[in-house]
């Protein structure tokens, strides 16, 4: 068996609790090469405690995350060394958050901000970073003439858009995603969406992305997990469950009761 | 062997912390361009003075030793000359402001230009030792940083420099790596002396007095200035000549000669400029 014949993450009976309450109990699920994976739930249902601890930014209390690494195949990310997880999270690894201010560097230019992981992994030649800078912010649809601003001089949606461009240059297998286009306006939205619906296809991108928004989920997710109060209660292809909602508590969400 | 007729204890230190103060600079000297924390004891002048330096100092003279302080390579400044006189008064040890008759030279802003011999100790007054504050505030975070090597801020702080200013733009106190491994801030000399800090056959140690750090360069350690293949570390160069003694080789200092904006140039190390001056006197007699 090779490592094309197994998931890149593999999430068995993942478990964290806070005091007494399980803030994710029992999640279990496979996440295949360019496949991706929707969270939908309220806030609450524990779906951002998933998202942290499959990141390994949050040990969990019980079950393991399985990773596929590259050349030591599946690994628990749990057991491999606080500097094994570091170099995973800035090199196979992207997070983009909510908020762009929480994964970009503010303090630096929008091309250091892309450049930066090339140079933790050792790029030394500057024409380089800078070229493959002004690639990225052209995928992202920023204009290159931007290269040298600080991301504080940026709309949301174009902050959002370059520190998508900063966790994608060094081309990584799985990105995780906090409710992507929270905080933008629609239209912006849209657009957002677009442009990583056009990256994910086209870097052939595993990605969990975890929002309240079921329709980032309906564009981006080729599955879909439900959760409530950290159990998944529902899951299966995302048009399957959003267009015939098994369990009351996804059908309440479909319908946009929950919604407002 | 303390107590002096002055009624402090030798050079200034008690004992008990001269010996904290050795064990924490072999721990540097064993880690090179690790920074060793230490438990500071306050000094009698402003921290600006470089009391980290004066506490290194502190603990490795002793009355054989020869010292020489020098403050933007000179050896005439309020600064050099009172921690000279702390020294000479607290130590009894014989001061020089030549730098082949020193054991221990106490550093702020530059490194002689006549090179350094084996068994000379230099000590660096360093105001900010961390080189990854600048991006990193954190102190937990900057310590697994170095702990994990994870450097590459350091070549994000030069990009900035060269997107900026077309070439790296840093000139003092410009960022090296230390044996193939630690990150080091060389404390504010100019990035001119850098080269000076590799293979250099005297102990190099770095006190800082706010922060509480030391660290060491061993003898015959290497130290490599960052850089970018494309971008490679150059020294400053000048186009003059110093107008006192004619060296090309030496790092000048700009002086403004009269109210008119009458300019020359001259090297910041006197000692070296002395010399040379002395040298073309004896030559102009012959
Ligand atoms: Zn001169």
């Amino acid at each position: 068996m090779n490592a094309t014949d197994r998931p890149l993450l593999r999430v068995e009976r993942l478990t964290k609790r806070y005091g007494e309450r399980f803030a994710c109990q029992d999640v279990s699920f496979d996440l295949w090469p360019g496949e991706v994976m929707g969270v939908v739930g309220e806030s609450g249902s524990g779906k951002t405690t998933l998202l942290n601890c499959l990141s390994a930014r949050l040990g969990p209390d019980g079950g393991r995350v399985l990773y596929n690494t590259r050349h030591q195949g599946m690994r628990d990310i749990y057991e491999t060394s606080e500097a094994e997880r570091r170099l995973l999270m800035r090199t196979d690894w992207g997070l983009v958050h909510q908020n762009p201010r929480d994964g970009l560097r503010l303090a630096v230019s929008a091309g250091a901000n892309i450049g930066e992981r090339l140079m933790a992994v050792g790029a030394r030649h500057y024409g380089e970073i800078r070229q493959a800078a002004t690639d990225w912010l052209g995928r992202v649809e920023i204009d290159e003439a931007r290269i040298d601003d600080l991301p504080r001089a940026f709309s949301g949606g174009m902050q959002q858009r370059l520190q998508i461009a900063r966790n994608l240059v060094t081309r990584p297998r799985i990105v995780f995603m906090d409710e992507p286009t929270g905080g933008l306006d629609v239209s912006v939205q849209a657009r957002l969406l677009d442009l990583l619906r056009e990256l994910v296809a086209s870097l052939g991108l595993s990605v969990v992305v975890v929002t309240h928004d079921l329709a980032v989920v309906r564009l981006l997710a080729h599955r879909l997990m439900v959760m409530r109060q950290g159990r998944v209660v529902e899951s299966g292809l995302t048009d399957q469950v959003l267009d015939d909602p098994q369990h009351a508590y996804t059908q309440l969400l479909v319908s946009s009761v929950l919604q407002a | 062997m303390s107590g002096t007729e002055t009624g402090y204890n030798y050079a200034y230190l008690d004992e008990q912390t001269k010996r904290m103060l050795r064990r924490v600079i072999l721990k540097a000297v064993a880690i090179p361009g690790y920074q060793v924390p230490f438990g500071n004891r306050e000094m009698p002048m402003p921290h600006g003075w470089g009391t980290g330096g004066i506490q290194v100092t502190a603990s490795i003279i002793g009355p054989d030793d020869v010292l020489k302080v020098i403050d933007q390579g000179a050896d005439d400044t309020t600064n050099a000359v009172s921690i000279r006189s702390f020294f000479a008064k607290t130590a009894g040890v014989a001061t020089t402001t030549r730098t082949e008759e020193a054991t221990i030279v106490q550093t702020r802003h530059r490194i002689p230009e006549k090179p350094l011999k084996e068994g000379q100790i230099l000590v660096y007054q360093v105001p900010i030792p961390e080189p990854l504050r600048w991006l990193e505030p954190r102190e937990t975070e900057t310590r697994k940083m170095h702990a994990l090597s994870e450097y590459g801020i350091m070549h994000v702080r030069l990009y900035e420099d060269i997107a900026t200013h077309g070439r790296i733009a840093t000139s003092y106190d410009y960022p090296v790596q230390v044996n193939e491994r630690y990150i080091m801030r060389p404390s504010p000399i100019p990035k001119f002396d850098n080269p000076k800090m590799d293979m250099n056959p005297a102990l190099q140690l770095f006190g800082a007095g706010r922060e509480k750090r030391i660290y060491a360069v061993p003898p015959y350690t290497k130290v490599k200035s960052l850089d970018f293949d494309d971008h490679p570390f150059e020294v400053q160069r000048w186009d003059e000549s110093c107008a006192l003694c004619g060296a090309t080789d030496s790092f000048l200092d700009e002086i403004v000669t009269s109210d008119r904006g009458d300019r020359m140039f001259v090297c910041s190390d006197s000692d070296y400029c002395g010399d040379r001056q002395a040298a073309r006197r004896k030559e102009a007699a012959e």
